[in-house]
């Protein structure tokens, strides 16, 4: 018992990691709830890669590094709305473009300089364990703002995940709607790379939302669960880290795949509906 | 006061015009049913109507306003093609949707929010499905639910675009009635339909080919001439009068306004 526990009370660095884990978890389990529902898994894996060249630059250049996150995001987003308006091309597409090339960039400023030799470690997979006071209160801010943007924006961004001409048919403009979304996906992105990395933010925002998708039937407890599911992938991750020596961040998100697919395979167990079809509720039969 | 007024309107996408010179009114408390075969501008017509998409030219009047200005006072039921239908919602969490659009960011439900969410439901037979996951319905009660939806705005202007679709009888009955009461009420109705039994009930029919093939009340315009230049293929039963009992064959290619030579089928 005292192995559960003891790790966290002992050294601060584990209880702040911890906190900034759980603040992770829930800026990623209500906004990739969004990300899950209306299909922007591939956005979200964009923006968590394309803020590489944004964060190198700031380095480069001796600024903070969620600085030049929140550019190379702005970049992002900015880039793939010009594409899909400017040409006929899907927005899968532009979006591709503009993450490879993006990415591409990243690794050319990496390596044409010296200045990135233990950086780009802590870039791409995080340095959850060394998260400090300051950063804390900038997540705890990050995290407010996410949550309660999505609260007030509950109709307009469950009508849009329903079907974005009903948003506005109802006076709420989806495009505008969309925006606000996509800035909350980017917050997220610029908040989570420090603890859990670029490269595993995205697997925070899949992960836990999706687990949520397979067993709620409310879009609140879709949240909830992933907020859960979030919280105690931070947490087993990090008592491996620090029993086995292992990577942190890489565990935690290693932790939040797996129980996707447990919980996966135990709901096909249960009923078959969500990969075959759907059960009629009055007779139980089920439907392909 | 009229409910809705186009001028010389044309209709289409990105300036390309799909139905060109529209002139109609539509009274406060009247009715309009669009019929036509696919692609003939039914649903671009409704688009336009809520304001999904701009008009090409002359002028929209809807409400009093431009399309799209009165969100509180429209209800518009899209033909919903939810395959990967992944949202966890409850039936009742998409007829309380309806109360958005009224109820803006941050007002909270009323009693009558309530009210009104149960009576639709209610009307439309879908009550005891409540508390289901959306997911786990099927089309036709889906299809309910959805026009529950549209009960639940309590609107002035209800547009649907092919509401039947889905239902099977018994639901049929119920969307028939609920909409007839709706009418009662004072709200506008228009519907895009390829349902003749039913468009014929309405007080104006448009007859849709790409253009305006006929508009006036539905017993004067659901001709057997009129819906072939429509529709192409009408198979009528020689011994039946009412024009209520025409089929319609849509074709499948071609342009609709071919008259087809063929003997009927029967």
């Amino acid at each position: 018992m005292e192995a559960l526990i003891d790790p966290f009370i002992d050294n601060t660095f584990m209880l702040r990691a911890l906190v900034a884990g759980v603040l992770v978890a829930v800026a990623c389990a209500v906004i990739g709830t969004f990300v899950v529902l209306r299909g922007l898994a591939f956005i979200g894996d964009a923006l968590a890669h394309g803020v590489l060249p944004g964060i190198a630059a700031a380095i480069l250049l001796g600024l903070p590094g969620m600085l030049g996150a929140a550019v190379g995001a702005i970049v992002m987003i900015g880039g793939v709305t010009l594409v899909t308006n400017r040409s006929r091309l899907s927005s899968d597409t532009a979006i591709g473009l503009l993450f490879v090339a993006m990415l591409a960039l990243g690794v050319v400023m990496v390596s044409a300089s010296d200045a990135f030799q233990g950086d780009l470690m802590a870039i791409l997979f995080g340095q959850i364990l060394g998260t400090g006071t300051e950063q804390l209160i900038v997540m705890t801010i990050a995290t407010v703002v996410v949550v309660v943007i999505a609260i007030v924006a509950s109709r307009p961004f469950l009508l849009l995940s329903f079907d974005p001409e009903q948003a506005d048919v109802a006076g709420f403009p989806s495009s505008r709607y969309h925006a606000l979304m996509m800035l909350l996906v980017a917050l997220t992105v610029v908040v989570a790379f420090q603890t859990v990395g670029t490269l595993l933010v995205f697997g925070m925002l899949l992960a836990p939302a999706a687990t949520g998708a397979l067993l709620a039937n409310r879009l609140s407890s879709m949240m909830a669960i992933g907020i859960v599911v979030g919280s105690l992938s931070t947490y087993l991750g990090l008592l491996a880290s620090y029993w086995y020596d292992v990577a942190a961040s890489a565990t935690i998100v290693l932790v939040a795949v797996g129980i996707f697919f447990i919980v996966l395979l135990l709901t096909n167990l249960r009923t078959p509906r969500l990969i075959n079809g759907r059960t009629d509720p009055e007779t139980g039969e089920t439907k392909a | 006061m009229t409910a809705i007024e186009a001028r010389g309107l044309a209709i289409g996408y990105g300036g390309e015009v799909v139905v060109p010179d529209i002139e109609l009114s539509v009274p406060e408390g009247g009715s309009l049913a669009l019929v036509g075969t696919n692609g003939s501008g039914k649903s671009t017509f409704i688009r336009s109507l809520v304001g999904l998409v701009p008009i090409v030219s002359g002028s929209l009047q809807v409400l009093g306003q431009a399309p799209g200005k009165a969100p509180a006072r429209l209800a518009y039921l899209s033909q919903f093609h939810d395959s990967g239908y992944i949202l966890p919602i409850r039936a009742i969490d998409v007829v309380r949707m309806a109360r958005y659009a009224t109820l803006g960011l941050v007002r909270r439900c009323s009693g009558e929010d309530s009210d009104l969410v149960d009576w639709a439901m209610e009307t439309m037979g879908v009550t005891h499905l409540r508390g289901k996951p959306i997911r786990d319905l099927s089309g036709g009660q889906r299809q309910r639910v959805y026009l529950a939806n549209a009960l639940a705005h309590r609107a002035d202007l209800i547009v649907l675009d092919e509401p039947t679709a889905g239902l099977d009888a018994a639901g049929r009955e119920s969307y028939l009635e609920a909409f007839a009461a709706e009418l009662r009420r004072g709200a506008v109705l228009v519907t895009a339909t390829h349902d003749i039994g039913e468009a014929v009930e309405y007080h104006q029919v448009l007859l849709l080919a790409g253009r305006v093939v006929a508009l006036g009340p539905g017993a004067d315009v659901l001709t057997p001439d009129r819906l072939m230049e429509t529709f192409g293929i009408v198979i009528a039963d020689p011994h039946e009068e009412h024009v209520g009992r025409f089929t319609i064959a849509e074709r499948a290619h071609g342009s609709p306004q071919t008259i087809d030579t063929r003997p009927p089928a029967e």
